[in-house]
């Protein structure tokens, strides 16, 4: 589910980075308040836990294909939501530098679609309900499962909409929809079993070491369930209108900016020395307007472009070698002073 | 060489090739970091049927490769699952975006080619660029950029010590799958009956490890504060750090505007 940059548009991506900064700064300040600095670290050993454990591969019985575990889902149920969120914000940015997984600009992107709905609606709203009363195994199964799988068809849609958004693929909405609704509740499914696997046997293990265990819902906390429910239907609120406004008719921000300032998108300049260099580039241009002479067509701009482009990156690569060159020598020359100096 | 192993080589090949370009670098972490954000921002913003304007970003790759001695190869490795998802994404475009935007020949030239083309560029463009920052800073100047941009030191701590841990842990989870598979032969993965305490033991030692960890933490004299100065060392040059940041600003800026390829083949030509 980690979309790359090449798939989200930058006014998507500065929105999701928006949306997944603010949650951000809500989790800081509340580990924050917590008061317990021994916290850092076990988010932080956490993280890489999860990070290694996703590379294991549990068989799926009956199938012969493989499945993995869900990070978010089991973070929270460990850390608590916030703590879990930060340190899936640590995951997912170490995927993106070290593999490749999800690019840097999508990372805020693939923050909300993994990491907020994985660690607020699976571990905030699911794990937090389904506890409040007390834990046992059958409510652990239940709650990891659902969890596992409402956190990743939120996450699949939340993909499908930012692509849509971002206008990359002329994909339609709805098969693509259909495309990823359906896989995502298979993963969901066999990702909510194996998380349900290890939460079990933490439970009867150590049972103190999953959040809210012991701590029955008194109903005196800051954020009740129905004000949870009600912050994140703001939250779907404000993205969507976000995403309206980021989905504009504009191909981007920079044309944009030009037809606001200058009315138009391409600006003109005129004058003597325009049109004496207008006449120059003519006079020698093989390809005027970067095109063929007396053609139309947009393979004349190609050639043009490639030429001037292999003439350019040809251009750069030498002075980069020679400029590198002239380094070594210098370094070279200093070598001999330098070892005479620490000789004496 | 299965995922653990192909991941615990990757760490590795970080730790040693960025260990070495940032001990020797003046430039602060934080300057290539925006330099690199603004081109993959710059890249992405290019139009789905301007093939040639984003051909010319290379150029910052080109000279960040050559000058920094990074290997283009072995960024390509990196690529090939993304330029899957990517491939797969913009078939659809071949068959949804059928308008003939010039021939070739007697071959049709449609947009969906043209906007496949340029997908597959972009998703090359901004991996390689976010690989070439990896290992010209490592994780941890990263980090410091990140201190440096204003990020909770928290949450900059929280990185740091997955990265660090990460090594680890993977070294931990290969040896127990080796030990499982040596015991169930022909077994691809896990079982379903043994998934909760194979994952369940690891996890309790990991939790007893990070207790340990935050005892010689306070033993070093940890009081949650990430030593952003020790992480750089004096040799930073915030005069360099800013010519870096603004001449590629720059050059950026003046590859979007313009057309700089076509200009130059059409003075050339």
């Amino acid at each position: 589910m980690h979309m790359a940059d090449a798939l989200i548009a930058p006014a998507v991506a500065g929105t999701m980075y928006l949306c997944s900064g603010g949650a951000m700064g809500y989790s800081v300040k509340k580990v924050r308040q917590s008061g317990e600095p021994e916290k850092i670290p076990v988010m932080g050993v956490m993280g890489a836990f999860v990070f290694a454990t996703q590379m294991i591969n549990f068989t799926i019985p009956g199938t012969g294909s493989s499945g993995h575990l869900c990070g978010g889902m089991l973070l929270s149920a460990i850390l608590g939501p916030e703590a879990g969120f930060l340190t899936m914000i640590g995951v997912l940015l170490i995927q993106a530098f070290l593999f490749a997984d999800g690019g840097v600009l999508a990372l805020g992107a693939n923050i909300w679609n993994m990491a907020f709905y994985g660690c607020f609606v699976g571990g905030g709203l699911i794990w937090k309900w389904m506890m409040k009363k007390g834990m046992s195994k059958k409510k652990i199964a239940v709650s990891s499962i659902l969890g596992c799988m409402l956190t990743l068809q939120l996450g699949a849609f939340s993909v499908t909409l930012e692509t849509l958004f971002s206008g990359v693929t002329q994909l339609p909405f709805l098969v693509f929809l259909a495309a990823m609704q359906p896989i995502h509740l298979a993963i969901g499914l066999v990702e909510g079993l194996i998380t349900a696997a290890v939460l079990v046997f933490l439970y009867e293990a150590r049972p103190e070491m999953l959040w809210g265990y012991g701590v029955k819902e008194s109903g005196t906390g800051k954020l009740s369930q129905k004000k949870t429910i009600a912050v994140l239907a703001l939250a779907a609120l404000v993205i969507g209108g976000a995403f309206s406004l980021a989905a504009s008719a504009y191909p981007d921000g920079l044309e944009w900016s030009m037809e606001k300032a200058a009315g138009t998108t391409e600006l003109e300049a005129a004058g003597g020395i325009y049109d004496r260099a207008a006449g120059v580039q003519d006079a020698v241009a093989l390809l005027p307007d970067y095109q063929f002479k007396g053609s139309e067509s947009a393979a004349g701009t190609s050639v043009s472009g490639i030429l001037g482009g292999v003439a350019v990156t040809a251009v750069c690569i030498l002075g980069c070698y020679t400029l590198k060159l002239f380094g070594k020598r210098k370094t070279a020359d200093m070598k001999p002073e330098n070892g005479k100096e620490g000789h004496e | 060489m299965n995922k653990l192993q192909q991941a615990v080589a990757i760490l590795h090949e970080v730790d040693s090739e960025a260990g070495k370009r940032s001990n020797k670098s003046r430039i602060h972490p934080a300057s290539r970091l925006f330099v690199c954000v603004l081109f993959i921002l710059i890249t992405v913003s290019f139009h789905k049927y301007n093939v040639m304007g984003l051909l010319s970003m290379w150029l910052y790759l080109f000279i960040t490769g050559i000058w920094e001695e990074l290997s283009f190869w072995k960024g390509l490795k990196r690529i090939r699952y993304i330029l899957l998802l990517i491939v797969l994404l913009g078939t659809a475009n071949l068959f949804f975006d059928r308008n003939v935007i010039f021939c070739l020949g007697s071959m049709h030239i449609t947009g969906g080619m043209i906007s496949m083309a340029t997908l597959l560029i972009k998703g090359m463009l901004t991996v390689y660029a976010a690989y070439f920052l990896l290992m010209e800073t490592g994780i941890e100047g990263i980090c410091a950029a990140l201190r440096t941009f204003g990020i909770p030191k928290g949450g900059v701590t929280v990185i740091l010590l997955i990265y660090r841990y990460l090594i680890l842990l993977l070294k931990e989870v290969q040896r127990m799958s080796q030990a499982y598979q040596l015991r169930a032969p022909g077994q691809k993965g896990i079982h379903i009956r043994t998934w909760g305490s194979f994952v369940g033991l690891l996890l309790l030692r990991t939790m007893e490890r990070a207790g340990d960890i935050y005892d010689s933490m306070l033993l070093r004299g940890y009081q949650g504060e990430y030593r952003q100065q020790e992480v750089l060392g004096g040799r930073i040059s915030r005069g360099l750090s800013s010519i870096y940041a603004v001449v590629w600003t720059l050059v950026l800026l003046i590859l979007r505007v313009f057309p700089v390829f076509q200009m130059v083949g059409n003075l050339l030509g």
